[in-house]
């Protein structure tokens, strides 16, 4: 192929600059801890329980986000309906906003006086901001836009004929729905779902805001790690740092797999 | 009577897709819907499929009014013309899902399901491909695979929208032949869409030309062949040479002793085959020239041309068989004489 060295040298450079070179400056400095230490700080409760409620809300928010993107995208592209193109402009917000806003403005909304908090309180007894549950709250909010944009060009490019064909040999729109539409538009669903789940369990800005922060029950990975650079525990920080970078990894490389088995079984490989 | 459209009347916004359609078709037919693009054979397919709704009017199958039943309802198998199969499952899951979506207690037992889409496997001649995937499957067997499926749940009527568009020319050929004799075999009302006349003559034992959202013509081949019964027939059934009588040609006609009939009407419409081209007793006196020919396999076409460069047309098609052309010995601008042996007149 021509203009493959080029190509290869640009994005390994890419790669080593931007990517392999931060990681390895990472792993050589909690390479000065010995494994017993580097296992005392990992193993100690009050990690632990952060690792815990990172990923737990990432998932939780990553799989709400996913249904409900998908309902979305759904009515973006189905329905004609007034204000449309500003809805569709609406989605890719968070996108742009600073997280800090976002998470102050949740807060905000949420908080037991906030206009949604006080309402969710007297009707369902539900507290929001300041526990776990805002975490999923704001991871949400975030990992939203992955999801619709993931999944609403798959949606346009469907052929409504195959629709068609499905109710012509006798199927009922459930029928449809659950066994041509669905399996088309799975593989683009778990994509955003990882892009979403990837994106909140190294989210920081908006959740620090609604999270209330306290330790073992609503504190962040990513704050822990602040916390510990704040004290100048830099050992300490980047043991955490590492350990969440490989389980990061190891699950995306799950969900990879996962959709490469989808894509596998619906012959689209 | 199988399909009896009565009264079928659709538009969209201003445009008349379809002007009170009225059309029976018999059991055991296949018919083709042929029409230029844009003359609402589509609409009328999937207003008899319940796939789109006739703003007025009323669809029978079998008798039963289905104008009110969703497309589910009405036993039909329909061919789409981008096949439409679904994509994330083999063929054999295609097949066999008509049949797994019945309810319950319709529902054949899984080894009974087997069988049957074995079995359709074997009619359209592709068993092998059973476990692959639609995409990994070429034009023409795509089509045949979504032919099956339609077929699996025994359908009262088979509806084919442009079954052979997105074929190449051999692929075409060869389909066509297999769709008849499937036909012969199966022997259930078919309908199938065509822009193609050709395609149409070939395969069809009835066919209803639509122009501007009406009925032109409804018969067999032959009839429509040899005796269309408006311009727009004749014109797009095959190849046919239009003379204006108002514009002289009837004197031009009678005066070179090309024609000897008296006049029927303001239009002459006649058929390459239907002109006998000779050498001429008196080339001077000779009517047209012998401007150039093309090899259309076991027959010859002609283009002969008029003195008169301002008379229409200035162009005459004739075709005759390669030994009688051969025979002639014509060579390009050689002056000859011709002779229209029949004609079909319309005013």
């Amino acid at each position: 192929m021509p203009g493959f060295r080029p190509a290869l040298g640009f994005t390994l450079l890419y790669l080593a600059l931007i990517v392999l070179i931060p990681l390895s400056a990472m792993l050589l400095k909690s390479l000065q801890l010995t494994a017993d230490q580097f296992w005392n700080i990992l193993t100690s409760k009050r990690v632990l329980a952060s690792f815990e409620i990172s990923f737990g809300a990432a998932l939780l928010a990553a799989g709400i986000a996913a249904v409900l993107g998908f309902i979305i995208a759904w009515t973006l592209v189905r329905y004609p309906f007034p204000g449309k193109k500003l809805f569709d402009a609406l989605i890719d917000l968070p996108f742009a906003l600073p997280t800090a806003v976002a998470g102050i403005v949740l807060a905000t909304l949420y908080e037991p006086r906030g206009w949604i908090g006080q309402w969710l309180g007297e009707v369902f007894g539900l507290k929001v901001a300041y526990q776990p549950l805002g975490i999923v709250v704001a991871l949400i909010f975030i990992g939203l836009p992955f999801v619709v944009r993931t999944i609403e060009p798959v949606l346009q490019e469907f052929d409504s004929a195959m629709e068609e064909a499905a109710a012509s040999l006798g199927a009922n729109r459930w029928q449809a729905f659950s066994k041509v539409i669905v399996p088309n538009i799975l593989p683009a669903a778990i994509t955003g779902f990882a892009l979403a789940f990837a994106r909140g369990v190294g989210e920081y800005g908006s959740v620090i805001f609604i999270a209330g922060n306290m330790p073992y029950v609503s504190e962040v990975v990513p704050l822990l790690i602040i916390t510990k650079l704040e004290q100048y525990d830099y050992a300490g920080a980047t043991a955490i740092g590492m350990t969440m970078l490989v389980l990061s990894f190891v699950l995306l490389l799950i969900i990879n797999s996962l959709q490469w088995w989808v894509r596998r079984r619906s012959g689209q490989l | 009577m199988s399909i009896q459209l009565s009264n079928i009347t659709k538009q969209f916004g201003a445009f008349k897709a379809l002007d009170n359609i009225h059309l029976d078709i018999p059991e055991g037919e296949l018919v083709a819907l042929l029409g230029p693009s844009g003359c609402g054979k589509t609409t009328l397919l999937r207003i008899i499929a319940g796939l789109e709704q006739a703003d007025q009017g009323q669809v029978f199958l079998k008798g039963d009014n289905v104008t009110e039943q969703p497309v589910k309802n009405r036993q039909i198998g329909f061919v789409f013309q981008h096949y439409a199969l679904f994509r994330h499952m083999t063929v054999f899951d295609n097949i066999a899902f008509g049949l797994r979506v019945k309810p319950r207690k319709q529902r054949p037992a899984e080894t009974v399901i087997k069988q049957k889409v074995h079995d359709l496997l074997q009619l359209v001649q592709l068993d092998w491909l059973h476990d692959r995937f639609p995409d990994q499957l070429s034009g023409g067997q795509r089509q045949r695979i979504a032919l099956a499926r339609a077929l699996a749940v025994e359908p009262s009527v088979l509806l084919l929208d442009e079954p052979f568009g997105a074929l190449d020319a051999s692929v075409r050929k060869d389909l066509r032949l297999w769709l008849r004799h499937l036909h012969h075999e199966l022997n259930v009302t078919s309908i199938f869409v065509t822009h193609d006349q050709e395609e149409a003559m070939e395969v069809a034992s009835q066919i209803v030309v639509l122009n501007h959202g009406k009925i032109e013509q409804k018969g067999t081949p032959s009839e429509i062949y040899d005796q269309p019964h408006s311009d727009f027939v004749s014109r797009f059934i095959g190849q046919t040479n239009v003379f204006k009588i108002e514009d002289h040609a009837h004197e031009w006609l009678k005066h070179t002793g090309i024609i000897i009939d008296e006049p029927q009407g303001i239009v002459a419409h006649v058929r390459p085959h239907n002109i006998s081209v000779e050498k001429p007793s008196d080339p001077a006196k000779a009517p047209v020239t012998l401007r150039d020919w093309q090899h259309l396999g076991s027959l010859i076409r002609l283009e002969l041309q008029r003195d008169d460069q301002t008379a229409s047309p200035t162009t005459i098609y004739a075709e005759m068989p390669n030994e009688q052309f051969k025979a002639l010995a014509l060579n390009k601008g050689d002056r000859v004489a011709m002779r229209i042996k029949h004609a079909h007149w319309f005013n």
